[in-house]
């Protein structure tokens, strides 16, 4: 039976981080058998991390963020073509080309991809760009070689946030709109999302909170600028709409999987499920497009945009894939996550939106070197460091063993008073953005988990 | 050479910023930013940072021939 | 015999040339107090807990019984490696400006060309000699050489700051038992000694142009403000004593090292390349600093079932944390190539050591030239008589024979 698994054909769908690292991990594991990767994009795996961040500052080319191997894979690509369909019962992939590709077990690590400019017609003006792929940010970088005169930002989420810290750092004019009452809000509640206000304005960013972009202008094909709810107008020449990702899985509509908006449901150890919560054994779901419950956040299903979730949950879902049931592992690591913008290195441990207060434990604010620490019905469910990451590793510790809220007012660098406060973290439907992480309920069934999404 | 960090696992030691410079560098104190694809001529400064760092965040792929898949 | 006297055996002399058979016995202890009232940590997964962790202080200020020649005195107070965040913070950025990233990031790889030159030149020396000691010919002077350089310390004034420098550590020597008293008056002069000296020479150098250290502190302070006077001292105190009374061990305990272990020196011949990983081992299997006595808890803290109470000396031995089987595969064993390999050669968390860029290529020039140019090298005397000091251990001599030297 063991020996049964590592050896047949595994097909794995998505050959980005998950789909890369899962099949580095299949081999490392002992799997001989043959091994296919089917990518839509043409590169090979690439890291998409720089893309806001080095390549947006022109010192690095898009075309440079190749991911380095951690070993040979032996693995056969299929890149430049989209999956469009799998059938579970003759247990094969179909491929846009109508080809079938037979496989034993399944790995679906299709991520996610950019959420368009809702009206078709102005996102396709000339100036108006999103930023999910290398293509993407090798054209956005190009525009602002070319010294756009203003660069509008709508959305500030991390993806958002990076973006306008890359435009100021170039000596780029920048507006940022969004939604919900200040940067961030949406990952990490109202205290630090006062400091990223804080900080985009010292910037010189010209920040427009609870707003929305109503229009986006154009003349001959080219944007010209916006209008905005509140009745004011901007002029831009280069737009880069940041509302959050949709999740690669409408190409399941029709495989009977439990996947939706949300993401492909899949158990602890990474295995889906069927429409019915009827988990199955040979499809494996792992990155960004999975939903999977964890423990620490009372077993709700988590969707997690974060690269250290790709790395993480791939490799369980590749040991998953080639041991038997008692060997099997689940996927239980505390989400983290980073972001650097405006020189300042983020860092979060934990899921900070599943939290009802916050207290500054060490550093402050105003020295914008700190740790929060979020809490939720008195135990602490996770942190926030502002170039203070040295700590965060104690904090995860807390998260780990639900010690209670808030955490013991001993500590070096601790702030005059450090009384926790509401963590405001507002409904996603008041943001400009998707969120980065979405606890999404307790129910695998796609059917019960529908998201209706506002705008 | 092809590079990526964790930065998850990053704490912002320095340690490669200080030894491959022209690769990796610290912006502010704490943000690390690196490049990704090294040129060849960086790849020993490029090694001692990658074994000088602290929480072995430095993942380093040596020059992949075109067969290496 | 009992764990409560594991301190008084660590810091007994008879054993420094082999302390690792006491750090196993504190690891089958956990934590181990002393009859004191300190508390010993040797577990690899403990020390790293508590060096992450915002409860334990560094600043003897918080202990119940503070010692105190450890405060300082009245014009020289303590360094940053002995104060707590944010003062800890802000003294270690102002000192870092001129030596490293964000503010100076090309300063230490600048310096390899020179670095390569001194010891070159000192192995040259051993040209017509078939015996050296690796201590006070090569080991020694290589690192003074270059904290001279970095800081702006003239070399010939050696003999000066030696001396302070010896009574310094010798003052913190905490072997229980004896009596510390005299030695700590001693030590505290000749920290106010160096202090002064160091300040007079940074006050010669403003409104002067140079790369070093005591140069960039008085003429270039950055946005934040620099150093005051006092601060300038104690820190380039810090500096100068760290830089040189470290590296030292680190070159010979790893050349010993080397010595012992025939195979591991011929695959470093002939693959040098694998040298910064083989530094990075020794660094973990013979470190030069062994343990951290600084550390004391600002609340009551549950350490491996054990509670520390608030305010005790908290002791944490780093090289039995490096040693720890839970942590390290066959952990005895020094494999040069050992890949996963997070040590705690210079500790970790926000006091993880300021030079060590600097001391980690000094180390790899130095063995890679030492292991290059010396045939047939042998140590006369093993084990080496020892340095008095449990926290920065090494041989006070190495003498070693060779056939010759290699150009
Ligand atoms: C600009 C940017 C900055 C980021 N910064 C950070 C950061 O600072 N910190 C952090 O933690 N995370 C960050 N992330 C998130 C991180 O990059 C993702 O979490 C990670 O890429 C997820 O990897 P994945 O393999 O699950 O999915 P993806 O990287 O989305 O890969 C999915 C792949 O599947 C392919 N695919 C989709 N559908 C199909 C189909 N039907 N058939 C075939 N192939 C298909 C896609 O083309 C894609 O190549 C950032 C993301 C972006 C875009
Ligand atoms: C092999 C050589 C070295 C070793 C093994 C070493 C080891 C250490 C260790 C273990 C610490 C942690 C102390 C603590 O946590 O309390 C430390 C701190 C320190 N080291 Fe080193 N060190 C070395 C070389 C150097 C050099 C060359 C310098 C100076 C240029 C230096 C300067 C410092 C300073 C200033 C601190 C205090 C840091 C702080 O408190 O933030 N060290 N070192
Ligand atoms: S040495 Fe490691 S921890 Fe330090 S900045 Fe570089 S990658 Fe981060």
């Amino acid at each position: 039976m063991s020996a049964d698994l590592k050896n047949g054909r595994i097909v794995v769908v998505g050959a980005s981080l998950a789909g890369l690292r899962a099949a580095e991990k299949l081999r490392d594991e002992g799997f001989t058998g043959s091994l296919t990767m089917v990518g839509e994009e043409s590169q090979l795996p690439y890291d998409r991390p720089p893309l806001s961040k080095q390549v947006l500052l022109g010192r690095v080319r898009a075309e440079d963020t190749g991911l380095p191997r951690r070993r040979e894979v032996g693995a056969q690509w299929k890149l430049g073509i989209r999956a469009t369909g799998v059938d579970p019962i003759g247990k094969h992939l179909v491929l846009a080309d109508g080809e079938q590709l037979p496989y034993d077990r399944l790995l679906i690590a299709t991520g996610t991809r950019a959420r368009p400019w809702p009206n078709p017609g102005e996102g396709a003006l000339d100036g108006v760009f999103t930023l999910r792929t290398s293509d993407d940010a090798a054209r956005l970088a190009e525009r602002f070689d070319a010294g756009p005169r203003r660069v509008l930002v709508i959305g500030a989420g991390f993806t958002g946030s990076e973006i306008a810290s890359a435009c100021r750092e170039r000596g780029l004019e920048v507006t940022v709109a969004e939604r919900g009452p200040a940067p961030l809000v949406g990952a990490l509640g109202g205290a630090l999302g006062a400091l990223a206000a804080r900080l985009q304005l010292a910037h010189g960013v010209d920040l427009r909170c609870g707003v929305t972009v109503t229009a986006l202008n154009g003349r001959n094909g080219r944007l010209t600028g916006a209008e905005l709810s509140d009745g004011s107008r901007i002029e831009a020449d280069v737009a880069v709409v940041a509302l959050g990702a949709m999740r690669n899985t409408e190409w399941l509509a029709a495989s009977g999987l439990a996947a939706g908006p949300r993401g492909l449901a899949c158990d602890a150890g990474c295995r889906a499920f069927d429409m019915y919560g009827i988990v199955t054994d040979d499809v494996f779901v792992a990155g960004d497009v999975a939903r999977f419950p964890h423990p620490l956040f009372e077993y709700q299903m988590l969707s997690l945009e974060h690269w250290g979730n790709a790395v993480e949950q791939a490799e369980v879902a590749a040991h998953n894939m080639v041991n038997p049931g008692p060997l099997r592992r689940p996927h239980l690591a505390v989400p983290a996550f980073w972001s650097s913008q405006f020189g300042l290195n983020i860092k979060s441990v934990g899921v900070p939106t599943f939290s009802d207060q916050v207290v500054i434990a060490q550093g402050s604010l105003e020295e914008r070197r700190l740790v929060a620490v979020y809490g939720y019905r008195g135990r602490i469910t996770a942190a926030v460091s502002v170039n203070r990451a040295k700590w965060l590793e104690h904090y995860q510790r807390l998260i780990e063993t639900a010690a209670p809220f808030p955490p013991e007012p001993a500590a070096v660098d601790q702030p005059a008073s450090s009384t926790p406060v509401p963590s405001d973290v507002p409904d996603p439907k008041l943001l400009s953005h998707g969120p980065t992480v979405a606890l999404t309920g307790h129910q695998p069934d796609r059917r019960l988990t529908l998201m209706r999404w506002s705008g | 050479m092809k590079i990526v960090v964790d930065l998850n696992r990053c704490q912002g030691y320095a340690q490669c910023a200080f030894l491959a410079p022209q690769v990796f560098e610290m912006h502010g104190e704490e943000a690390l930013r690196y490049t990704p694809l090294a040129p060849e001529d960086q790849s020993e400064r490029v090694r001692r940072a990658a074994a000088a760092c602290p929480v072995q965040a430095i993942l380093v792929e040596e020059e992949a021939g075109p067969g290496v898949r | 015999m009992a764990a409560d006297t594991l301190y008084r055996r660590i810091t007994d002399h008879a054993n420094r040339a082999d302390p690792y058979p006491l750090y196993a016995e504190l690891r089958e202890h956990g934590v181990a107090r002393q009859e004191d009232g300190t508390y010993l940590v040797g577990t690899y997964h403990e020390i790293a807990e508590l060096l992450h962790d915002p409860r334990i202080s560094s600043d003897q200020r918080n202990r119940t019984n503070p010692d105190e020649f450890a405060l300082g005195r009245e014009g020289m107070p303590v360094s940053f490696i002995g104060l707590d965040d944010p003062e800890h913070d802000r003294l270690r950025r102002i000192a870092m400006r001129p030596f490293g990233p964000p503010h100076t990031p090309g300063r230490v790889d600048a310096l390899t060309g020179e670095i390569a030159k001194v010891a070159e030149q000192l192995i040259d020396s051993f040209r017509d000699r078939d015996r050296i000691d690796l201590v006070d010919d090569f080991a020694y002077p290589l690192p003074v050489t270059v904290i001279c350089r970095v800081l702006g310390v003239p070399r010939e004034d050696e003999p000066r700051f030696h001396a302070w420098s010896q009574t310094i550590i010798d003052s913190f020597d905490p072997t229980p038992g004896t009596d510390p008293t005299e030695r700590r008056r001693a030590g505290l002069d000749a920290r106010s000694a160096m202090g002064e000296y160091l300040g007079d020479l940074a006050d010669h150098r403003r409104g002067r142009q140079s790369d070093d250290l005591l140069t960039a502190f008085v003429n270039d302070p950055g946005p934040e403000g620099g150093f005051t006077r006092e601060e300038l001292m104690t820190t380039s105190v810090l500096l100068l004593i760290a830089g040189h009374e470290t590296t030292v061990n680190l070159i010979t305990n790893g050349m010993l090292t080397l010595l012992r272990h025939p195979e591991a020196l011929d695959l470093l011949r002939r693959e040098p390349a694998l040298m910064p990983r083989a530094v990075e081992e020794l660094l973990r299997y013979e470190p030069p600093v062994q343990l951290l006595p600084q550390r004391s808890p600002l609340t009551d803290v549950e350490v491996a079932g054990v509670t520390v109470p608030k305010g005790s000396p908290l002791i944490l031995v780093l090289a039995s944390g490096n040693r720890d089987p839970q942590r390290f595969h066959d952990p005895d064993r020094f494999d040069p190539t050992r890949q996963d390999n997070q040590h705690f050669g210079f500790g970790s968390g926000v006091h993880s050591c300021f030079g060590a860029p600097l001391a980690r290529v000094e180390a790899q020039i130095a063995l890679t030239e030492l292991v290059r140019r010396l045939d047939a090298p042998r140590v006369v005397e093993d084990p080496p008589p020892y340095r008095r000091s449990p926290i920065l251990r090494g041989p006070r001599h190495l003498l070693v024979e060779y056939g010759g030297t290699r150009p």
